[in-house]
């Protein structure tokens, strides 16, 4: 089962679960994430120790979709 | 659909071919937050070897003047001791301030609720090793090994430190959200540095560089250990990083890439964990 999350106040927050055999569960994770992204949230995964990318399309086959915030100069 | 969704492998594409990369340059992902400092040049391990010189001039420049002039005036009217001491102490005291202002970058931010902070643990967990994670436990910060140095990640900026271990570039950088639980600030701090890590360099800002110890000093004492084992870890690195960085330096002056900045040169931070 791969999670679509959101880091957020609470913690963070379970925006979608799918999996790839579920084309229903897909497309609402799809449109969860491309909400998200038009809300101004980057989408992450991690490709392994040390190393995350970002993504501009939610990756069906990631175990874990984050979505965080931009950062800036304190 | 699933169609509409992609692969990670063609995300990562679209994302990769979306930045535009330089020519040559191996991390080719660039954090999208660097187009808010687009006047910045991107940070390298070149330009952090420039900007740490220019902050021991900086340093050097604070110092010698008052040693100077205590001196002078010890020698041409003893009587003016206290005066003399007062010069030393500003050249002991200002560059403290200096290094206080680089050790703060590590401060924690308030906490958000006991709830949201144990959920925020959770996924920063899941992101880091067991050892990483012990850390944190105790120090409230995150070591993670990369290209330029070893960082140690807190909530609100990150000290990365190079020339194995001996020398801390203190960088302020926040999320853009005041409420978040402080495990998720260094979650999103860690991701990013994950993706980019000299995208993340450049869009940070610099507090302080210095000598290790000396923001060590202004350091809360839970907090010291992460700074020592991020330094050690730094060490077992360092000699590779070192050699990596003549071998760049050739590589630049004949317009080839840094292997340095090369993620694939990486060494994942699982691998080697950091000792408390």
């Amino acid at each position: 089962m791969s999670r679509l999350v959101r880091m957020d106040r609470t913690g963070h927050t379970t925006l979608a679960e799918w999996t790839a055999e579920d084309p229903g569960a897909v497309e609402a994770a799809v449109e969860a994430f491309r909400a998200e992204l038009d809300r101004g949230y980057f989408g992450m995964v991690s490709t392994g120790p040390g190393h995350a990318e970002q993504v501009t399309e939610l990756p069906v086959d990631a175990e874990l979709v984050i979505l965080r915030l931009p950062i800036s100069g304190g | 659909m699933a169609g509409q969704a992609g692969t990670t492998g063609q995300g990562l594409r679209e994302t990769a071919a979306g930045r535009g990369c330089a020519t040559g340059e191996s991390s080719c992902q660039r954090l999208p937050e660097t187009s808010a400092v687009h006047w910045r040049p991107r940070a390298d391990a070149r330009s952090l070897r420039r900007r740490g010189r220019l902050w021991t001039l900086s340093t050097v420049a604070h110092v010698v003047p008052f040693v100077a002039a205590g001196v002078l005036l010890f020698v041409v009217q003893p009587l003016a001791a206290a005066v003399s001491l007062a010069a030393f102490a500003h050249a002991w005291i200002i560059p403290g301030l200096y290094a206080v202002r680089g050790s703060n970058v590590l401060r924690p931010r308030p906490k958000a609720g006991a709830a949201a902070e144990r959920t925020a643990l959770g996924l920063l967990g899941d992101l880091v090793d067991h050892d990483a994670r012990e850390l944190h436990a105790r120090t409230g910060l995150v070591v993670e090994r990369a290209g330029l140095g070893t960082w140690v990640v807190g909530e609100a900026g990150a000290v990365l430190l190079r020339h194995r271990g001996r020398r801390a570039f203190c960088y302020c950088v926040r999320v853009a959200d005041p409420t978040l639980p402080g495990p998720d600030r260094i979650a999103h701090l860690l991701l990013a540095l994950r993706a980019d890590e000299q995208g993340f360099a450049t869009v940070a800002n610099l507090a302080f560089s210095g000598a290790r110890w000396r923001v060590r000093r202004h350091l809360a004492p839970a907090m010291r250990p992460a700074l020592e084992a991020a330094a050690a870890l730094d060490r077992v690195s360092g000699s590779a990083r070192a050699s990596s960085d003549r071998v760049a330096m050739g590589s630049d002056a004949a317009g080839r890439q840094d292997p340095v900045h090369d993620h694939r040169h990486r060494k994942p931070a699982h691998e080697d964990p950091p000792r408390g």
